[in-house]
């Protein structure tokens, strides 16, 4: 626990109120414990963060103050009367709009749910309840996290806080935003292609796709079931690691989550790693790699190296059809996954009749999907009947799950012989908004260091490692083999013990 | 039409059935939702078979069990890898767009059902089952047949109940044998307690594949289109459907020539009233339902250590059962046959009796004539029955040794059924009392004292004089047994100086 | 293979997405350049590979024959566009 000593002393020095949204979850969470601030200021502090940011980033589908200060003030009469309030205790979580709450809609960022409200919570938002944590807000994301933008969600724009012009990364786009403004100092996002940690690196902040199985996925609405995973966003791994640890572990109702027993991830955080072996891909440094970028990257390698770490080549020749293999298979699981959204049993319904139409029934399925979804959930829906539909099922859905294969043998191979594999998140910082808008396939190879992660079901961190010339946040992305969460956030906490990119804020 | 018909025609008939079973458990196959039946509408869902967003399927352990049961019943083999797949089609009663099943690597497959014709219409055959899996049902659809224009109404209560789906090679040969096969397969479901099948409520359903085999004018063989038969509602509808289908299909193709090269498959459903069938418009791209593995569920292993401790387990079956009743208490094939369609309380019924009365045959005449006709004029079950397996024993143990007397036995039924009386009861009831073997000695010595015209007429050699002491007996006491009195008395006589 | 507009009007009734001819035009070729991409993968050499469905080795995943509350009638059809109070309600299917 030195590492809890250490912030202690820190925050000590600093006894305003003013200021919270400045402190990490960690850092808040030990003032709420002893006392020096309530949940309610906490979260009051928070709203004046959310009232100078949001309009500028639109990280938000739907806030609701007045529920998150009855939440705050309801844990604060707990605590007071000697609860126990759980590992969360009184600490805001953004959630992003994919993930079914209660008491907010459940949107995923489509005309075609913009009404929708779940009867049930997602297991991740009923264990951050559970471990007194507050839902602060849905957040914007790219139309059901299909995107790497969050320009795909059909109901609001969100802004990259480091440059409103740039777009924030997606499709956990509005989680991402919501931390780096400092508006919430953790966040839900979900990760599939890079969902997590691709808006994490454009926005500056750290986030942990992790393995699949690790986290539940029920309520989590499905996109592409074989690869979703949902994980923490904040602004450091010592954060992550405690988000993790609320929202990991076995959950009955989701026949692919794993049995394997949760660690105390917040526990063993800041145990130091000796000789940690590094793998990096020659390819994930070829031309296509921003020579930032690069520099960036290759400068984190070197703070690796002064604790210790050995680096070494490692070639992943089936991961080359990473991209390909993922612009097969995440289609055709959306194609089924997005059948049900037709306007019979909730929905968008088209309101439009046509009384002389040989099959009612058929124009209200088609004009209410076409209406109610948006283009990039087209694009998605329509390879993925495609590359199931007879005669190319064979071709495309079968040769990929089989490329699937060798991309995680070769993966877990290579996890022989290294703990983590280092690189790049993204091939470039933030793009502009609208830059890509109108090129899918560019799109689609913005996720080129991060899909083989999903495909493998492995976790993948990404934290900040560099600043653009122009001001851009840069991330670094390691990788680890499956259920070595606890073994990458330590290997992220280390980087950060020596590194302070994660603690820059973009300016107010 | 005639559905008894015993001439094959001119043609042969090529049958082959697909058969959804709903499998008896509690809960649905992937959520906990109840799976009972006739529910206010829309009561017994929840957000899994709702199919709302985030929502994910669980499989139901004992609907696997029931299947694998099932499927190790009708001599199977089980693979030891199985999986689920999507089914997608759009459809108002199927909430997620797709439909859990099994498309691939089903749970099951390779295995045969033998059917016999007790009457002998048709020599026992072997019906090869190409594959039984499972998967969930769909909801319910209620259409306005009036107007056509008015909303359909959608019940989601009976989505996600789980169905075995067994699915027949085109081994039948007549609706008689499809008959056949229907009722073999529902007493082996119920022999394994897997299925109410009850059609009526939907938990059993048929479609049946038929086509024409025939020779054409250049002598080579010929087939017509495949029609799927729907909307059949009885095992009777079923035969019916399919006669009116055979000859349906020999006249069309005397008046087209079409083959099955030249037509696709196409639906037919069956009209109950008419007795006809008629043709259905079809699901458009029916035959492109894009199946890959479901995402949200992981694959079954089964080993073979486990479907052999499953074969342990399964009992006795119908066939088998049938054996074993003809040899152990010698009934003929008819006989047996009518006692095991009963289903295993019937047999454990029938055994009891068997065993309590010392004689098979008997047993077998009793339960399959008194009880049975009892039984299905007033709709009972036997395990209802007012007379006990012993109770019945009792009575026909009693005829054969001569203390009830027979020509009153039938009576005595009808008391220990009518009134629930026990037999000793009933012989009270009825004023019957048996007659130890000395009072009746003591009573036939009276007779020949008090008839010595009678007993010279005997002597002399006029043997048939000997009836009349048979009625003087009787008016003596109503519960002589005729055949006694004639051997005491004569033995008598023959004893007399 | 190349995949035609007439093909993906084909796709557009397979997944019941109503598209204005602009639109049907602007998929055409998307789909064409991205098949075209994907179209890599069939390069790759996978005899005897067995294909992967999950990332996650798990099988023999169950849960017990045991009920489990519901939702009231009014929940299960609070979202649906149209409903009676009793039932969810479309336009009539004609022909079933
Ligand atoms: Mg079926
Ligand atoms: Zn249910």
């Amino acid at each position: 626990m030195m590492g809890l000593t250490f912030w202690f002393r820190r925050f000590s020095e600093n006894n305003a109120v003013a200021g919270l949204a400045r402190l990490d979850a960690i850092q808040l969470q030990q003032m709420l414990r002893t006392g020096q601030i309530s949940s309610l200021e906490l979260v009051d502090a928070l709203l004046e963060q959310y009232a100078a940011w949001e309009p500028r980033v639109g990280a938000f589908l739907n806030f609701r103050a007045d529920q998150a200060r009855d939440q705050a003030r309801e844990l604060d009469r707990r605590r007071s009367a000697g609860a126990d309030l759980g590992l969360l205790a009184g600490l805001p979580v953004s959630v992003k709009d994919i993930l079914c709450t209660v008491d907010y809609p459940t949107t995923c960022g489509s005309r075609m749910l913009r009404d929708y409200h779940s009867p049930f919570d997602a297991t991740v938002v009923a264990r951050i309840r559970d471990a007194g944590g507050i839902v602060f807000g849905k957040t914007n994301l790219d139309e059901f996290a299909m995107g790497s933008s969050t320009e795909n969600s059909a109901l609001a724009v969100t802004r990259n806080p480091w440059n409103t012009e740039h777009v924030p990364g997606g499709s956990s786009g509005g989680g991402a935003a919501s931390v780096s403004a400092g508006i919430c100092p953790l966040a839900i996002g979900t990760d599939t292609g890079g969902s997590i940690r691709q808006p994490a690196a454009f926005c500056g902040i750290s986030g942990l796709k992790p393995t699949y199985g690790r986290v539940s996925r029920y309520g989590l609405v499905a996109f592409a079931s074989s690869l979703d995973q949902a994980g923490p966003m904040a602004r450091s791994v010592p954060e992550l690691a405690l988000l993790l640890e609320a929202i990991a572990g076995h959950d009955p109702r989701d026949a692919t989550s794993a049995p394997n027993e949760v660690p105390s991830y917040s526990h063993t955080i800041a145990e130091p790693l000796r000789g940690l072996r590094i793998g990096i891909v020659p390819d994930h440094f070829d031309a296509g790699l921003d020579a930032e970028v690069d520099a960036a990257v290759r400068e984190a390698l070197g703070a690796f190296r002064a604790r210790g770490a050995t680096v070494r080549e490692i070639e992943l020749p089936a991961s080359r059809q990473a991209i390909a293999t993922y612009y097969v298979i995440a289609p055709c699981e959306a194609s089924s996954n997005l059948a049900r959204y037709d306007g019979v049993h909730f929905g968008h319904r088209s309101t439009e009749r046509d009384r002389t139409d040989e099959s009612p029934l058929a124009r209200l399925y088609c004009r209410s999907r076409a209406e109610g979804l948006g283009a990039e959930v087209k694009r998605r829906i329509m390879l993925g009947t495609y590359a199931l539909s007879s005669g190319y099922y064979e071709a495309y859905y079968l040769q990929a799950m089989r490329v699937r294969r060798l991309i995680r043998d070769e993966l877990l191979a290579a996890f022989q012989s290294v703990d983590v594999i280092v690189g790049p998140t993204t091939p470039a910082p933030a793009y502009r908004l609208g830059e890509k808008a109108n090129d899918p396939l560019s799109m689609y190879l913005e996720d080129l260091y991060t899909v083989s992660a999903n495909l493998a079901g492995i976790p993948a961190l990404s934290v900040p490692c560099g600043l653009s010339r122009s001001g851009l946040p840069i991330g670094l992305q390691i990788q680890a083999a499956p259920f070595a969460e606890e073994l990458l956030l330590r290997a992220g906490a280390m980087y950060q013990q020596v590194t302070d990119w994660h603690q820059r804020r973009p300016a107010a | 039409m005639n559905s008894e018909r015993s001439d094959p025609g001119p043609y042969a008939i090529v049958i082959g059935l697909e058969v959804h079973v709903q499998l008896k458990t509690a809960s649905k196959l992937f959520c906990g939702c109840s799976t009972q039946f006739g529910a206010e509408p829309n009561t017994q869902t929840c957000p899994v078979c709702l199919g709302l967003p985030g929502s994910l399927p669980v499989m139901n352990r004992r609907a696997f069990e029931l299947a694998l049961r099932t499927a190790v019943a009708l001599q199977c083999q089980i693979p030891e890898y199985t999986k689920w797949d999507r089914k997608n089609y759009f459809y108002p009663d199927l909430p997620k767009g797709y439909q859990i099943s099994q498309f691939d690597l089903p749970m099951s497959h390779s295995g045969w059902l033998e059917i016999a014709d007790p009457k002998g219409e048709f020599p026992v055959r072997s019906i090869r089952i190409r594959r039984a899996h499972l998967e969930e049902d769909a909801g319910k659809s209620l259409h306005d047949e009036a107007s056509g224009k008015a909303d359909s109404r959608i019940d989601l209560n009976r989505t996600g109940t789980p169905l075995l789906e067994i699915v027949s090679e085109p081994d039948l040969r007549s609706p008689r044998e499809a008959r056949a096969y229907l009722n073999e397969l529902k007493l082996l479901l119920e022999y394994l307690e897997v299925s109410d099948c009850n059609m009526q409520e939907g938990s059993l359903r048929v479609d049946a594949n038929i086509n024409l085999h025939l020779a054409d004018a250049a002598g080579g063989m010929v087939a017509t289109p495949i029609v799927e038969v729907k909307n059949m509602n009885s095992f009777r509808a079923v035969e019916r459907a399919l006669a009116y289908e055979a000859e349906r299909q020999f006249a069309a193709w005397r008046e087209t020539g079409r083959t099955i090269a030249e037509v696709p498959k196409s639906t037919r459903g069956w009209d109950d009233q008419r007795q006809a069938t008629f043709a259905q418009r079809q699901k458009e791209e029916s035959s492109d339902y894009r199946y890959f593995p479901d995402p949200d569920l992981v694959p079954v292993t089964v080993s073979v250590s486990a479907v052999d401790a499953v074969r342990a387990a399964l009992g006795e079956l119908p066939a088998a059962t049938r054996q074993r009743l003809e040899s152990a208490y010698r009934l003929n094939a008819y006989d047996a046959d009518v006692i095991v369609n009963q289903g295993r309380q019937f047999i454990a019924y029938f055994e009891q009796v068997a065993q309590r009365c010392g004689d098979g045959k008997l047993a077998s005449n009793w339960v399959t004539q008194e009880v049975l006709r009892i039984l299905n004029s007033a709709g009972g079950t036997i395990d209802r029955f007012p007379i006990s397996a012993d109770g019945l024993g009792e009575l026909i143990e009693g005829v054969r040794g001569g203390q009830v007397p027979s020509s009153r036995s039938k009576e005595l039924f009808g008391a220990m059924f009518s009134e629930g009386l026990s037999l000793a009861a009933a012989l009270r009831k009825l004023g019957i009392q048996a007659l130890d073997a000395g009072a009746l000695e003591q009573l036939c010595r009276q007779l020949l004292t008090e008839n010595p015209r009678i007993v010279a007429d005997v002597k002399s050699g006029k043997a048939q004089a000997a009836g009349a002491l048979v009625g003087l007996a009787k008016k003596k006491n109503a519960n002589v047994n005729p055949a006694e009195v004639r051997e005491i008395c004569a033995r008598l006589i023959a004893e007399m100086p | 293979m190349a995949l035609e507009r007439e093909d993906v009007r084909r796709i557009a009734e397979l997944a019941r997405l109503e598209l204005s001819s602009d639109e049907l035009a602007t998929l055409t070729s998307e789909l064409i350049q991205i098949v075209d991409y994907v179209q890599q993968l069939r390069s790759i050499k996978t005899e005897g590979v067995v294909p992967l469905a999950h990332a996650l080795d798990l099988a023999n995943v169950f849960r017990d024959d045991c009920l489990a509350p519901g939702l009231p009638r009014e929940a299960a059809l609070s979202n649906a566009p149209k409903h009676d109070g009793a039932y969810f309600l479309v336009p009539a299917v004609l022909g079933e």
